[in-house]
């Protein structure tokens, strides 16, 4: 389903991707971990098309997309749905036109059919009945799942989390963590979850690959990396200042 | 400062005059694409609109009576009592040409140009622009179109309506409090005061609508750093768009006929 192959992007003269490999079968939940600034977040964006690579490719369903612009970029990223850090919901619209939004733009379907599908992705998450609210008025777990429903409201074919566990308590990340194992469940999805908090990434992969210095260094099962021999996969595992990683 | 301190400066403001013309570019060829993003259309001509009246209207009045005032007084200390009628056409010339468009500019790039700058900034830095894309809008058609669009159409609107509120004062000014001859004021203003004079007051306000708009998006657009980031971007639209708008009405005086 998606194929990165030879992935570079830098940031002036700072190289953030140096080289990432990674296959992502269909229906696999991908959970890439690193540290914070290792570049994760950047492989989301080069995924989904809101950065271009300066090297490399990035195949979805065996086409490479990273020289794709305009509308026939748009034809991939409608495939694409994206949970972001802090949900990115519109602040100047309420619940219901956030989760509408995607409905309106990748699909001819007529209001009555957008609002059903509105309600219908909000009941998916566990939320109904807000549809009026302005994201101001949602705690930050709500907030979290609206974004997921405006994610998953125009059935794309994978899912992108950037730090889904991030900013909330562990009871409502571990909400967050059961919503997308169902989603995969439910819909098939292709799910690609980036994220540093280790629970949450066992609970919810299928197979993990760790970014370091811009390349992946390990890739496997949750089991296969935490018995890792790596002394950089061990390090960043158990949380340890001492090691391997110093650039922190 | 050293040589390579001074290609550094050269380069970098090269490299922000560059970004600032692709974005206009880019903007101006989605003007002429579907689909168009009619509610922020509309949402942006009341914005810019409507809610900028009340200012340009203070603005554009007082404006019209301190150079109603000052014109009297060159007239009545140079020139003589009595040839205060013949300021008329000079108030209203340089309202229409120079004053009224530079206040409704200024004013505009304050008022709505920094509020561009720090709703797209905020939405910049809090990945809401990057949602607009990966749910299908455009960010240059969803947020820049619609705003340079709405600021291109309204900013002549506006001056217009500063440019009659201007004359009707400065005539206030003049005749009613100074008690000059109301009948050869306005004569002599009818007189001397042609169509383009309006006209290329217009063409400089929906200029100076567009330079506001691209700015306050431009700035918005690469805010980053957090709130801090979004103050800095507001005060840069305020300040380059202010400089901005003084040097190009300065070319567009010299260029544009009468």
């Amino acid at each position: 389903m998606i194929r990165i192959v030879d992935l570079h992007k830098s940031f002036g003269s700072k190289k953030v991707l140096n080289g990432v490999n990674l296959e992502i079968p269909k229906g696999e939940t991908m959970v890439v971990i690193g540290q914070s600034g290792s570049g994760k977040s950047v492989l989301l964006k080069l995924l989904i098309g809101i950065m271009t690579p300066d090297r490399g490719e990035i195949r979805i369903a065996g086409r490479d997309v990273a020289p794709l612009r305009g509308e026939e970029r748009l034809q991939v990223t409608r495939k694409f749905g994206m949970l972001f850090q802090a949900a990115a919901l519109f602040d100047s619209m309420t619940v219901a036109q956030n989760v509408a939004f995607g409905l309106e733009r990748y699909t001819d379907l007529g209001p009555d059919e957008i609002a059903g599908r509105v309600a219908g992705s909000l009941a998916k998450v566990g939320l109904q009945g807000i549809e009026g609210l302005m994201p101001h008025e949602l705690s930050g777990g709500m907030k979290k799942r609206v974004g997921l429903a405006r994610a998953i409201a125009y059935e794309p074919e994978i899912i992108l989390y950037d730090e889904p566990s991030t900013g909330i308590d562990p009871i409502r990340a571990d909400a967050i963590n059961e919503l997308i194992i169902l989603l995969k469940n439910e819909m098939n999805v292709t799910s690609v979850v980036i994220t540093h908090d280790m629970v949450s990434a066992t609970k919810v992969a299928d197979r993990m690959a760790m970014l370091y210095e811009g390349r992946i260094v390990a890739l496997g099962t949750p089991d296969e990396i935490r018995n890792s021999p790596d002394p950089v996969v061990q390090q960043f595992i158990h949380g340890r200042a001492e090691g391997p990683i110093k650039n922190w | 400062m050293s040589r390579s301190r001074k290609v550094s400066l050269l380069a970098g403001f090269l490299r922000q005059v560059g970004e600032a013309w692709i974005l206009f570019a880019e903007t101006f060829r989605n003007l002429f694409r579907k689909p168009w993003e009619k509610k922020n259309f509309l949402q942006q001509l009341e914005e810019i609109g409507a809610r900028t009246l009340p200012v340009v209207s203070l603005t554009a009045a007082f404006g019209g009576l301190v150079f109603g005032l000052q014109t009297y007084v060159g007239f009545h200390r140079y020139v003589g009592q009595g040839s205060e009628a013949y300021g008329g056409p000079i108030i209203s010339l340089g309202l229409t040409k120079e004053l009224i468009p530079i206040l409704v500019g200024l004013m505009v790039a304050g008022r709505v140009g920094s509020s561009m700058a720090a709703e797209i900034g905020t939405m910049r830095i809090t990945e809401q622009v990057d949602a607009l894309f990966t749910l299908g809008a455009d960010p240059n058609r969803y947020l820049v179109v619609p705003r340079t669009a709405a600021a291109f159409l309204m900013l002549p609107c506006l001056t217009l309506f500063g440019d009659i509120i201007g004359i009707i004062c400065g005539t206030f000014y003049n005749v009613t409090l100074m008690g000059v001859n109301g009948t050869v004021y306005l004569r002599n203003t009818l007189l001397y005061l042609q169509f383009w004079d309006v006209v290329s007051g217009l063409i400089k306000a929906a200029v100076f609508g567009v330079i506001i708009a691209v700015m306050g998006c431009w700035q918005g657009l690469k805010a980053e750093g957090g709130a801090e980031g979004v103050g800095r971007a507001t005060t840069r639209t305020v300040v380059i768009a202010s400089i901005c708008i003084l040097i190009v009405n300065f070319f567009l005086s010299s260029f544009l006929p009468g």
